[in-house]
């Protein structure tokens, strides 16, 4: 229990008759990265600012830090760092100035203050442009400015909304990279995107939103068991015709086999490589080539609305 | 379903309101010294005072000044043509000053995206608008004490004589009531940034504001107090009812009650306020002159009333700012 960092029972909010997040159920526990998925409009930002404070739930409970946002707003600030979607700052000062003024709003003072702007600028690669203004910056080191004031307040749980949202392929790598670094320091980590590509490399574990309701929830390979049938994808290339379909088809925990000339699809529940060069040989075909796709969450995302009226039905 | 739950958390809430309360005032001051706008509204009132104050000073120099006690005040209110006198420039520039000062001082944090972020730290909103507030009244102090400071080093210079007591007195009090004018400016233009999103368009209802108080209140109060309380021509009651109910009316314009500040303190003949208000400062009444305390109390009112224009200002937006999304 003492290991529970976010807790969200049937949070539910509603902007009069319309309801944003229904019903949130939602644990995180410490040293997790949790990615928060799910289109424009999900209720992830309306998720954030609730764990935050900012906004009241209109029912349900949440406890950040064993804390109560709506109760204790200064305490959970104090010990969680918010990085918002399309963060900014003021322009006019630089880096070390802006930095300043958060450093001040948690009370922290010199010569403390000083010690921990450096750390932080240091850490996320900005010690050299720390006293240029804001105004020449890119949007990548912005977004590492944005982490930088995360760091000061040496927090126990960081948010972050759409972190890669508007960054250049590189820079989303370099950010990446960084949130590794900073679970590696066991902090624990919130961030939503609807970009789940990106943000799968990181993630231990993901919930996927759609229309204010967590529809799934887990880590990538055990949504792509429930929601793909098969967590593997072994594509197959080999020239036999109809005897290596049958063989393959065959195979224990072999789920899908969807044939394309000499190309195969083969979902299966395991990694089934070495039998499957097996049998298509001992089926007599020429095997050319074998390959393993670990499942995207792209994939389980489109697959789930494929199958949502049934899911829905079931609910 | 009803929602039965209401506007703002009105529950017990953990710790003060004002923490973080000196950091954004000290933060915005800082913004506001150095921001162009505000030096430029500066130049433009450091050179009404100094064009004003100095034509007033060779007026008096030139005039039967030496038999006047009140040579200091007199900077304030002689004019020359065809410069009106620095009072009257006061009266239109500090408002100005104020709007400027506060007519983004939310929705720029909104369309800068950092209100969140701000939000995000440990501090309640009151401790941010109160900050800002306190960081435009700051800001609005020190320019004005820099002008009076200005026109006393003037006077010393050109009168050669330093000011009396009296003297002193009055200016002290007619510069904390400049500052409470410049309070409800402030006020205004901040409750128009929480209000509008677009920064112009605060800025733009805000002087309408001004305008309107400046321009049409007068001719709108002396209308309404006509069609409201008629006087058939020989009822003299009805005309004193009448006019009484004017002045009322203008009084509700912190331009009015501003002006009328002016004249009691640096007229010190001026011994009543009220139907006798003369158009001029500088056409006071003759008399004896009032000891400068009673012209405090003379004035009290209108200080009770600035402030608490203020505050209610404040307090509207205070209100419309908890219930405001912080997404931008
Ligand atoms: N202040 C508001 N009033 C009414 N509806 C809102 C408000 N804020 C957000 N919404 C709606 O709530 C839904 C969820 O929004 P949001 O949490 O921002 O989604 P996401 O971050 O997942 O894109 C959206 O459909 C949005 O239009
Ligand atoms: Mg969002």
């Amino acid at each position: 229990m003492t290991d529970v960092v976010i807790e969200c029972r049937d949070l539910t909010k509603q902007y009069g008759a319309f309801t944003a997040v229904d019903h949130l159920n939602l644990t995180v526990r410490k040293g997790e990265i949790f990615g928060l998925l799910g289109p424009n409009g999900a209720g992830k930002t309306t998720t954030i600012l609730m764990l935050l404070g900012l906004t009241e739930p209109t029912s349900g409970s949440v406890r950040v830090l064993g804390l109560d946002p709506a109760r204790q707003p200064l305490s959970v600030k104090a010990r969680v760092g918010y990085l918002p979607d399309q963060v900014g700052f003021y322009d006019h000062l630089t880096a070390r100035e802006n930095l300043n003024y958060i450093a001040k709003l948690n009370g922290i003072r010199e010569p403390e203050m000083s010690k921990r702007i450096n750390e932080a600028l240091d850490q996320v690669g900005l010690s050299n442009v720390a006293d240029r203004r804001v105004k020449t910056f890119s949007r990548g080191m912005r977004q590492r400015l944005g982490v930088a004031e995360i760091l000061i307040k040496q927090p126990q749980l960081i948010i972050m909304d759409e972190p890669t949202l508007a960054l250049d392929p590189e820079a989303v790598r370099e950010f990446l990279d960084l949130i590794r670094q900073l679970k590696a320091s066991g902090i624990t980590i919130l961030l939503s995107s609807h970009l789940l590509q990106q943000v799968q490399a990181v993630c231990d574990r993901v919930g996927l939103f759609h229309q204010g309701r967590m529809v799934l929830e887990g880590t990538v390979s055990e949504l792509a068991q429930r929601v793909l049938g098969g967590a593997y994808r072994i594509h197959v290339e080999a020239e036999g015709g109809d005897a290596v379909a049958a063989a393959l088809r065959a195979l224990p925990d072999v789920v899908k086999v969807s044939a394309n000339g000499s190309q195969y699809n083969v979902e299966a529940r395991a990694d089934l490589r070495a039998e499957i060069a097996r049998k298509v040989v001992e089926a007599g075909g020429k095997l050319l080539g074998l390959s393993v796709d670990t499942p995207s969450l792209d994939e389980v995302y489109a697959r789930y609305f494929q199958k949502g009226a049934a899911y829905a039905a079931r609910a | 379903m009803q929602h039965a739950r209401s506007i703002a958390p009105a529950r017990q809430r953990e710790g003060s309101p004002w923490t973080g309360l000196w950091a954004v005032v000290a933060k915005e001051m800082a913004d506001y010294l150095t921001s162009a706008r505000m030096m430029i509204l500066e130049a433009l009132i450091l050179l009404t005072a100094f064009g004003t104050v100095y034509a007033a000073s060779q007026n008096l120099r030139a005039g039967a000044g030496a038999s006047d006690d009140f040579l200091f005040l007199r900077l304030f209110t002689t004019a020359r043509e065809p410069l009106p006198a620095f009072v009257g420039f006061l009266g239109l520039l500090v408002p100005l000053l104020a709007i400027a000062l506060a007519f983004d001082s939310i929705n720029g944090e909104f369309n800068q995206r950092t209100l969140s972020k701000v939000l995000a730290q440990p501090i309640y909103r009151d401790a941010l608008l109160l900050g800002k507030f306190l960081a435009g009244l700051g800001t609005l102090a020190l320019a004005l004490t820099a002008i009076w400071l200005l026109i006393i080093g003037m006077g010393l210079l050109q009168l050669g004589v330093p000011p009396s007591g009296e003297e002193t007195v009055r200016m002290l009090w007619f510069l904390l009531i400049t500052i409470f004018y410049g309070g409800i400016w402030l006020a205004l233009a901040m409750l128009f940034s929480i209000i509008f999103r677009q920064p112009a368009t605060a800025a733009l209802a805000a002087i309408a504001v001004w305008l309107f108080f400046t321009v049409f209140w007068g001719i709108i109060a002396s209308l309404l107090a006509r069609a409201l309380q008629p006087a058939p021509p020989g009822d003299t009651q009805a005309l004193i009812n009448q006019i009484q109910l004017e002045l009322l009316l203008t009084r509700l314009s912190p331009n009015t009650l501003f002006s009328e500040v002016a004249l009691a303190m640096l007229n010190p003949a001026v011994r009543a306020l009220g139907i006798v208000l003369p158009i001029q400062l500088h056409n006071a009444i003759p008399g004896t002159p009032l000891p400068a305390g009673q012209s405090i109390l003379l004035t009290w009112p209108h200080a009770t009333g600035l402030i608490a224009a203020t505050i209610v200002l404040f307090a509207i937006g205070y209100i419309l700012f908890q219930r405001q999304e912080v997404r931008a």
